[in-house]
């Protein structure tokens, strides 16, 4: 077995050489002492900040070679279980995303959950560096009583739920109802309200989960209610997916006037694209009272200015408030707003996977400095070789171009720490050692890709996502 | 026997990454298909001639990357047919869905571009870093003959710090 494997880093090398043999006789002189010894990188997350990463990492850094460990058996995190079934263009990079992990010098590993099947430490004695990019799998509560009632759910399960992330199919939402009170304004929250007010053959060409497809089928939500402590200035959607809204068939969108009192007068002091998003709802707004209310069946419902406060009996209390420098500050009056299934969106959180990570439980995220991971946090010293990129340091926000940023900043950061010997990456370090052990490879990941596609296909849909994940392993050949 | 087929299945995944690389490289440069057929036709050569469009990509370091397309390719075509080295250029594939392929031109540029940009064009630029009053996508800039000799600035990034 070790003969074998010892073959493999030899074809490793040989596939290095004979790549850079294209190149020039300087980069072939340098694949002389990465013969030697490359430097061993382990990137922990497959998810865009992940390859992203991993992507400069193989770029810049001729005699480096990176492995992805990766806790499910199939890869891409957030861009197959986060972006909504109904943006599959938003999915295109995955292309790019397979076309770095079909780089000789790039190993995917999944099925391997760190904290449990592998240590941070072991990583650490392995590799010269190791990256933690394993997301935000997260939320953060409203910490209201009652909270953990079964028709309150977080959008983020919601989200995994029509995803198929495996474990997230038991969670059948209540649909029953006619209303859904949404707290929280951002994208997600948005996704959330366009899955549950669009018109179901939109879904059923869409990678939208069987099992979801048919709840969202079976729906008698008609009424979004899409609640915010602040103001229409402070809205946290991006203008495409308000458009969206807008645009979507026998849905009409019904704003508050009285939520807009004064928000024209500021139209001028506006940057553009807050200015853009602010007249787009200002002309919403305009339109509603002469629109056609035709073949209107479902309404979409942005409230404004109100705190959750209470969770009753198919309702929700909401503390009305005003806004002081940006802030949203609860008055004593109070509304509430119908209720069936209320869902929590107001933002994701990062878990601490390993012990051995410096961790800020209160912010959820690890503890860090432009990438490198802090050793603890009085002394701002930083652990030499260990990294983070994506949303477990930066918090959750913003889109892939902000993860894609991101991530190449702290790549560059590793490259130029190895450059200045800022960690060992002189000593021989053996990699992650996958024989006898239940992982996926890039080729099984392949396996269930092609399977996926066809079963797809049958249905008119560009994939049907296997969400079990023995399932997962028997097809990928485990 | 596993030494066998591990032997087996690196030939073969070496001899598949050599031929998707060409088979990518036939494919995507419509440039190169240019040159085959040149030899053809004088008319159709000076025709194709013609149909070239130089273009200039500014680094914010300065550096300039020079190269062409031809009328009715996209800048975003521009860049992936020639390999042009900008990370993470066009991560949507031009499918108005990131603003990954932003890019600033001279106003008086701009003022010529025979489209002006769509509503959903112009919510995709409002996401991007360095928004200026003369950005665009370069997904939505379909070469013309007057274009030629062009030069469009990428906004900083990460990319450009490292060139410089």
């Amino acid at each position: 077995m070790n003969y074998t494997r010892n073959l493999r880093y030899c074809r490793r090398q040989f596939i290095n050489v004979y790549n850079n043999s294209f190149s020039t006789s300087v980069i072939k002189s340098q694949s002389v002492q990465q013969v030697a010894q490359p430097k061993r990188i382990c990137i922990v997350g497959a998810g865009p900040a992940g390859f992203y990463a991993a992507q400069y990492l193989l770029k810049q850094l001729s005699d480096c070679s990176v492995d992805i460990v990766e806790k499910l058996p199939v890869p891409f995190g957030l861009v197959r279980f986060g972006v909504a079934p109904d943006h599959p263009e938003v999915k295109n990079v995955i292309n790019t995303f397979t076309k770095t992990a079909e780089n000789p010098r790039l190993r995917f590993f999944g099925n391997v959950t760190l904290g449990t099947y592998v240590t941070l430490q072991e990583l650490r004695e392995r590799y010269h560096a190791v990256l933690l990019t394993y997301g935000a799998d997260q939320d953060r509560e409203l910490e209201l009583h009652n909270e953990q009632q079964a028709h309150v759910i977080s959008a983020r399960k919601f989200v995994a739920w029509y995803n198929g992330l495996p474990g997230a199919e038991q969670l059948q939402p209540d649909l029953s109802g006619r209303d859904v009170t949404i707290v929280g304004q951002g994208n997600v929250a948005v996704d959330v309200a366009r899955m549950l007010l669009s018109p179901i053959d939109n879904l059923k060409v869409t990678d939208t989960t069987e099992y979801a497809l048919e709840a969202l089928a079976n729906s008698k939500v008609e009424r979004v209610h899409l609640v915010g402590r602040r103001g229409p200035l402070q809205a946290a959607f991006t203008i495409k997916e308000l458009r969206e809204m807008l645009k979507l068939p026998q849905v009409e969108t019904r704003w508050r006037a009285e939520d807009f009192t004064g928000v024209d007068a500021q139209l001028d002091k506006l940057q553009r694209p807050r200015k853009r998003l602010t007249e787009l709802m200002l002309k919403s707004l305009g339109e509603q009272s002469s629109r056609q209310s035709g073949d209107v069946s479902k309404q979409f419902l942005p409230i404004f200015l109100r705190a959750p406060k209470a969770i009753v009996e198919r309702e929700m209390e909401f503390a009305i408030t005003e806004l002081q420098e940006n802030s949203a500050v609860a008055t004593s009056a109070t509304e509430k707003l119908p209720a069936d299934l209320i869902l929590r969106s107001i933002g994701y959180k990062s878990s601490c996977a390993d012990a051995g990570i410096n961790f800020d439980a209160r912010r959820g995220q690890v503890c860090n400095e432009q990438g490198r991971v802090l050793q603890d946090k009085e002394t701002k010293q930083t652990a030499p070789g260990l990294y983070v990129a994506g949303w477990l340091g930066t918090g959750p926000t913003g889109v892939i171009l902000t993860t894609m940023n991101g991530a190449f900043a702290v790549a560059k950061t590793i490259c130029n720490d190895i450059a200045a010997n800022a960690f060992d990456t002189t000593s021989l370090k053996p990699g992650f050692d996958p024989s006898n052990k239940p992982i996926v490879t890039w080729e099984g990941w392949q396996r269930i890709d092609k399977h996926e596609t066809e079963a797809g296909k049958a249905k008119g849909k560009p994939r049907e996502k296997i969400v079990s994940i023995p399932e997962m392993l028997r097809i990928a050949g485990v | 026997m596993t030494v066998i087929n591990t032997i087996r299945n690196s030939a073969r995944l070496t001899l598949r990454n050599i031929w998707l690389r060409n088979n990518n490289n036939i494919s995507r440069g419509s440039s190169a298909t240019t040159n085959f057929t040149r030899t053809f036709s004088l008319g159709l050569a000076l025709r194709q001639q013609q149909d070239v469009v130089n273009v200039t990509f500014v680094r914010a370091s300065g550096e300039k990357i020079k190269t062409s397309g031809k009328v009715g390719d996209s800048l975003l075509d521009v860049v992936v047919n020639n390999n042009v080295d900008l990370d993470g250029f066009g991560a949507c594939e031009g499918t108005l869905t990131c603003s990954t392929c932003h890019l600033i031109f001279k106003t008086s540029d701009y003022e010529k571009l025979p489209d002006k940009p769509g509503d959903e064009e112009l919510d995709m630029l409002d996401l991007a870093y360095d928004l200026t009053d003369t950005s665009r996508l370069g997904c939505q800039i379909n070469l013309t003959k007057d274009m030629d000799g062009l030069e469009v600035h990428v906004p900083a990034t990460i990319n450009d710090a490292r060139a410089a």
